[in-house]
């Protein structure tokens, strides 16, 4: 029977060993080198860029969640993923200057951008971020959240929001389009933050509209990046203080 | 006769741990409590129950089972290194308790690390070494394997070697079966019994490969277990303590394949995944306590154990396997 103790010993030990073997702590993506002096935006010769996103096919109704397993979420709760807009407009698109300025730096606003869960839901869905600018995180209903970032590039992480009002603030490294949000607590919950090094990107509204204001004349490749639907790009050129209105991209469900 | 319902107390509450964590990543809840020890800050005893909602509800559940869990194998092993005459029994007790120990620690660094694959899945396969072991406490406590199951317990070589083989593969297939669940590859072959139409899956990767993995492995234990549930219902159909062990892994076989499908079929439907994770553990725990009864021949007696009962047992140990009449 000892023979049987010193098995099951080893066994534990090797399990143990086997469990000791480390983290996986991600590392924390290099920041983005000095770049060499650029040109100055000359704020006389701006461009911008401007569109509409629209989605071709029948996307699946908004369905309503159940939230029962908390009661105080008692606010109708609808998916988010295909949102529909004005004659075939897709909402929540985030679109953004991919590639094309450059080594130009930007300076990063102090002022937060804020993710707010309300009603069981984050607000905005969608919403972009420059890399350094602080996101504020808000606990706006009478029950718990836990904040789960689940980036590649950037660490990944997990807080407590237990009392309603709550806010705790979080700031990305590194440029990353998209880093998924959830809630683990109540699995429905989800959101995209697009993480950038330069202030050109927006969220297509209702009407599926965009606009990318104050670029400096030049081509630029435009992604356009939706959670279900992918990526999509288009070079777009444009002069000293021309107003570029045409850009569309067509998603298909 | 007090310490045995106690242990058995244990294993059964282990038993209802195993579950409760089987709920907790069928639910996908390991992360709906973001900080360890604590619960969003409150000590975890203190916790309001009315803040159990959502992914909270199991796995806070899942933690406050696992303290008590600790604090039974705690008990236990306490009072056997008070009242327990068996050195390797006291033995058995510590390791319990140091399993328990770090299986606790486990939980919490897979949770402050965000559920790394390797340590999720040793966590899955320690919970199974802590109920293996708090059973193999259970068992050697009771009064049937203290008498030596009747002075005359079964010395059959073959048997042991095929019930420990079984085991060792129940114990892979096991840590295969997590393996997939951590990894996410449950539903990576989603159809049953074929592999998306085929005998074969046509297109592999390896989330496929440790899914069809276990599929293999559940055959392979599945023939282990005939093989044994058959030699000891051929060569040892009088003996009680080896047929109802092979009774219950015969009856537990077809309910944890069925329990496989099901999960498949139903997407892995959070009930049916966390019955498939406690009914394979009973059938580990079932074939390690048959195991377990085939070398009861080779071990000595109860310390302290009287002249007149080692006497007969010694006398009456057979040589060879029983003869089937």
């Amino acid at each position: 029977m000892a023979a049987i103790v010193k098995t099951l010993s080893f066994i534990v030990l090797l399990a143990l060993v086997t469990a000791c073997g480390g983290g996986q702590e991600k590392p924390e993506a290099a920041s983005t080198p000095a770049a060499p002096p650029a040109e100055p935006i000359d704020p006389a010769t701006v461009a911008s860029i401007s569109g509409r996103i629209s989605l071709e096919g029948t996307p699946p109704k908004p369905e309503r969640i159940k939230t029962t397993s908390d009661p105080t979420c008692m606010a109708p709760v609808f998916t988010e993923t295909f949102v529909p807009g004005d004659k075939g407009a897709l909402q929540n698109v985030f679109v953004y200057v991919k590639d094309g300025l450059g080594n130009r730096t930007f300076p990063v606003p102090a002022e937060p951008v804020v993710l707010e869960q309300k009603n069981c839901t984050y607000v905005p869905h969608v919403l972009g971020v420059m890399a350094g600018q602080p996101v504020e995180l808000r606990n706006s209903d009478p029950t718990l959240h836990n904040i789960h970032a689940v980036p590649e590039a950037n660490r990944e992480f997990n807080m407590g929001q237990p009392i309603q009002g709550m806010k705790q603030q979080h700031i990305f490294s590194a440029k990353e389009v998209m880093v998924p949000f959830k809630c683990d607590v109540h699995r429905w919950m989800s959101a995209f933050v697009g993480v950038l090094d330069n202030p050109f990107y927006a969220v297509t509204s209702k009407d599926g509209s965009f606009e990318l204001k104050g670029l400096p004349p030049g081509t630029y490749t435009i992604e356009a990046v939706h959670e279900k639907l992918g990526r999509q790009t288009q070079t777009v050129t444009v002069g000293p203080k021309e107003t570029k209105s045409d850009v569309s991209f067509m998603f298909k469900v | 006769m007090l310490l045995f319902l106690y242990a058995l107390i244990v294993a059964a509450s282990t038993a209802v741990l195993i579950f409760a964590g089987g709920m907790v990543t069928s639910t996908q809840s390991g992360l709906s409590v973001p900080d360890w020890p604590n619960t969003y800050g409150w000590f975890m005893w203190t916790f309001p129950l009315e803040k159990m909602v959502g992914g909270i509800f199991y796995e806070h559940t899942h933690r406050l089972i696992a303290s008590t869990v600790g604090f039974l194998i705690l008990v236990l092993a306490v009072w056997m290194w008070r009242a327990e005459p068996r050195a390797w029994v006291r033995r058995l007790g510590y390791v319990a308790l140091g399993a328990v120990v770090m299986q606790g620690v486990l939980g919490g660094i897979t949770v402050l690390w965000y559920l790394p694959d390797p340590i999720s899945i040793a966590h899955a396969s320690l919970a199974e070494i802590v109920f293996c072991l708090t059973a193999t406490i259970a068992l050697v406590q009771s009064p049937a394997w203290n008498r030596g199951y009747r002075g005359a317990p079964v010395d059959d070589a073959v048997l042991r070697r095929v019930a420990a083989t079984t085991t060792a593969f129940i114990y892979f297939q096991i840590v295969i079966g997590a393996t997939m669940r951590h990894t996410d590859a449950g539903l990576a072959i989603p159809d049953f019994p074929y592999a998306f139409g085929h005998v074969l899956p046509p297109h592999w990767d390896p989330k496929i490969a440790i899914h069809f993995a276990h599929r293999v492995g559940a055959l392979v234990v599945t023939c282990f277990i005939l093989a044994t549930t058959g030699h000891v219902l051929y060569h040892h159909r009088s003996r009680r303590e080896l047929v109802w062990p092979s009774a219950i892994l015969l009856c537990l076989l077809p309910l944890q394949i069925t329990l496989g499908a099901l999960t498949v079929l139903t997407g892995k439907h959070y009930i049916i995944n966390s019955l498939h994770v406690v009914t394979g553990a009973s059938v580990l725990v079932t074939s390690l306590i048959l195991t377990l009864r085939t070398f009861r021949a080779s071990v000595a007696n109860v310390a302290g154990a009287s002249t007149r009962q080692d006497a007969p047992y010694a006398a009456a140990r057979p040589r060879t396997s029983e003869a089937r009449a």
